[in-house]
């Protein structure tokens, strides 16, 4: 792709050849269909989709070499300009992101805020909270981790066990689901952080795997691969969400207005917004403190960080414990949510959606995360009907993306403190 | 003492298979420093191809075993070959130079997207094929209580994987294509200043990885006997472990992690739990990781300004 050309020749003669290789590819997988029968496997050929993908390469690879001209101009332009030093970068992104937070904050008041768009709205800000959880460990200190589902499930499983033992509530369990997957999440960083990214990335991905697998075996308190359920549902101020309740007031009866299944969508959607806002807050103020200012400068150099002072470890470690943290805080939400916890809710997959959504969404910039956790979770919601093909579109998003723009949707890699490359120095 | 032996020969199957898996994640690693997520499901695509070669085979009406399995190998090898060099043609080359994460998360995506066509063209249920190759030879003394045997397919697979291996050892150390990619491996940037193509470099790395792997696919194909959508995720973290066990970027450090890879899951599932077999060969990847990052016959990586 790098050498397209625009030229029509040379770009039929290059749609051609991917043509061919896409026959080449697609003459086993497309054109045979192994069919299970009474008689055992069966092969059931359908030669005819081998051309079918051919033409559907041809087409799309002519498309992308005749457009390729508009789209380098696209692609991102290295900041050109006099050397200074910026103490604060744009407040840009500081009132679109008040703009949004008052957008979701009425959202539930407006006529678009209805049961559907509601509980769509609270799996985004899942994944919201999640990419920003993620964001400090991935974007701020530059530690690629591949098995953030494994602390999610940790917050989820210690507040469904918590409940279904000893009868705790989820704004009790909030602070202890917290707290457990940071202790998880400390227990598995102290001895990998000291390596290098990519092998920390596979060592997270292994351990978010064990958890897994402890998940389905340990069936006495996990309940196996059929999960806890009856978790209960968060409260509003010790008053339940019901239509009665056997010991005091319920919210309905407090406020004196008549009982609406609704009423519990709403809060369950306040609930996750302030926790993401809370997260947020979080990130954005710590990259002013002394601590976020050495994940950055780590995530940059990490030499460089030792000879002046900085403690990888212990700093590696703290940005690690407050992302899985949250990851705890959201996987309590979850639970709750849900009502019903399984070992399937967390498999590699999510993982990968989260770290996908904070790739994607630019690493650093917390407006990307939003961005990019309604394209990946949020638009493919709506197209449940798709769900086969959802799955390759969301990887494909995940490929193209990286292609199109490697530094995410809107890169935020900036640092918060900067000197603008010039000749002075 | 038989049920030790027996547990040996199946470890030592599987190793032969994990090995053949982790040469191609040694490979790419080595060459672009990339962890090639997609490999494992590059795998799956062979043991799918070989599963559908097998029927065309049987098809056409070539009823000789060993003729068969010879078509079938050619078969799964130039396909997965070529998926191979699509994927990184595709995914990766684009991204070569840009910000270190963004191939893996272009890896990642592919593996999703490879995963998820297979499952949308074939059908998400577990195919099964009749076993092809049976018996074995008995090796346990006569009157002994637990039978020891040596199938033929384990025969075939650890030959098969030694003859790979001797054929991929000669490919890297004696012709032109092997010095050529052992020099972009040293440094890419004068390796192409020196006249190498090094485009073509990697590409060719990638097709020998698949290569492999579609040779792993069909020895999956034929020991398990059953194949879907998902055998490449953990067959490829396996195999990946066997790489990082092995010291990353070395070949026969590749093989020896293979194999040790095999056997801590046979012997694992032979006298510990079986449910746990992932558990245990994870937990040795994060120990060698901990312990000795540069794997057993791994250089050590010096880190500079």
């Amino acid at each position: 792709m790098a050498h397209a050309s625009s030229s029509l020749p040379k770009a039929l003669k290059d749609a051609f050849l991917a043509a061919l290789v896409a026959a080449l590819l697609a003459l086993p997988m497309l054109g045979f269909r192994l069919a299970d029968t009474a008689q055992g496997l069966e092969l059931e050929p359908r030669l005819s989709w081998v051309p079918i993908a051919a033409a559907i390469v041809f087409a799309g690879r002519l498309a992308l070499n005749l457009a390729a001209p508009w789209l380098a101009k696209w692609k991102d332009r290295a900041p050109a300009g006099k050397p200074k030093l910026i103490l604060r970068p744009s407040r840009k992104p500081l009132y679109v992101g008040i703009a949004m937070a008052i957008a979701a904050l009425v959202l539930p008041l407006t006529p678009f805020g209805d049961r559907n768009i509601l509980d769509k709205a609270t799996l985004v800000l899942i994944y919201v909270m999640l990419g920003w959880g993620l964001n400090i460990v991935v974007g701020l200190a530059g530690l690629l981790v591949l098995g953030y589902a494994a602390f999610y499930a940790v917050g989820a499983y210690a507040f469904a066990i918590l409940a279904q033992v000893y009868g705790l509530t989820f704004w009790q369990c909030l602070p202890i689901s917290g707290a457990m997957a940071a202790i998880f999440g400390l227990l598995v960083g102290f001895p990998v952080l000291r390596l290098r990214g990519d092998y920390l990335a596979i060592v997270t991905l292994g351990f978010g795997e064990i958890i897994r697998v402890i998940l389905l075996n340990f069936a006495s308190l996990t309940g196996g691969p059929n999960g806890i359920s009856g978790v209960p549902r968060p409260s509003f101020f010790g008053m339940p969400m019901t239509p009665s309740s056997p010991n005091g007031t319920t919210f309905h009866e407090f406020f004196n207005i008549p009982f609406s299944p609704v009423q519990r969508i709403v809060l369950l959607y306040y609930v996750i917004l302030l926790l993401a806002l809370v997260t947020n807050m979080v990130s954005l103020r710590i990259r002013r403190l002394p601590a976020g200012r050495a994940w950055e400068a780590l995530r940059e150099d990490e030499i460089a960080c030792r000879s002046l002072g900085i403690n990888p470890t212990s700093s590696k470690l703290s940005a690690f414990a407050l992302g899985t943290a949250f990851a705890g805080f959201a996987g309590c939400f979850f639970a709750t949510r849900q009502g019903f916890i399984s070992p399937e809710s967390f498999t590699f997959l999510e993982s990968a959606v989260i770290l996908a959504i904070v790739v994607l969404g630019g690493m650093g910039s917390q407006t990307g995360v939003v961005l990019a956790a309604v394209l990946l979770v949020g638009l493919p919601e709506w197209f449940r009907d798709l769900a086969q093909y959802r799955m390759i579109a969301f990887g494909a998003a995940m490929v193209l993306i990286m292609l199109w723009r490697p530094k995410g949707l809107l890169a935020g890699r900036t640092p918060t403190i900067r000197l603008n490359k010039g000749d002075a120095i | 003492m038989n049920y030790f032996l027996q547990q040996m020969i199946n470890g030592v199957t599987l190793g032969a298979i994990y090995g053949l898996i982790a040469i191609g994640y040694t490979m790419v690693y080595g060459i672009i420093g990339m962890i090639n997520f997609a490999h494992g499901d590059i795998m799956m695509i062979g043991a799918f191809i070989s599963l559908i070669a097998f029927l065309v085979v049987g098809a056409l009406g070539v009823t000789a075993v060993p003729l068969a399995l010879v078509l079938v190998l050619l078969g799964a090898l130039v396909f997965t070959a070529s998926y191979g060099w699509a994927v990184e043609r595709v995914a990766y080359r684009r991204l070569r130079g840009s910000f270190k994460l963004a191939p893996l998360i272009s890896a990642i995506g592919m593996s999703i997207v490879l995963q998820n066509m297979v499952q949308l063209v074939q059908g998400a249920r577990v195919k099964p094929l009749q076993p092809i190759i049976t018996g074995g030879i008995e090796l346990s003394a006569a009157g002994s209580d637990y039978p020891v045997t040596l199938g033929w397919l384990q025969i075939l697979i650890i030959v098969l994987t030694i003859a790979l291996m001797a054929g991929f050892t000669f490919l890297i150390q004696r012709t032109s294509l092997g010095r050529a990619q052992r020099a972009t491996e040293q440094d890419m940037g004068m390796a192409n200043l020196l006249g190498i193509n090094v485009d073509r470099v990697i590409s060719m790395t990638f097709v020998m990885g698949a290569a492999l792997a579609g040779v792993a696919g069909l020895m999956v194909t034929l020991y398990y006997g059953v194949v879907d959508f998902y055998i490449g995720f953990v067959a490829g973290m396996k195999a990946f472990t066997a790489a990082v066990l092995g010291g990353i970027g070395s070949l026969p450090g590749a093989m020896l992690g293979g194999l040790l890879i095999g056997l801590i899951e046979a012997l694992w599932s032979g006298y510990g739990s079986i449910e746990y077999k992932d558990v245990a060969v994870f937990a040795v990847l994060i120990l060698v990781l901990m312990f000795r990052p540069s794997g057993l016959l791994g250089k050590p990586e010096v880190e500079k300004v």
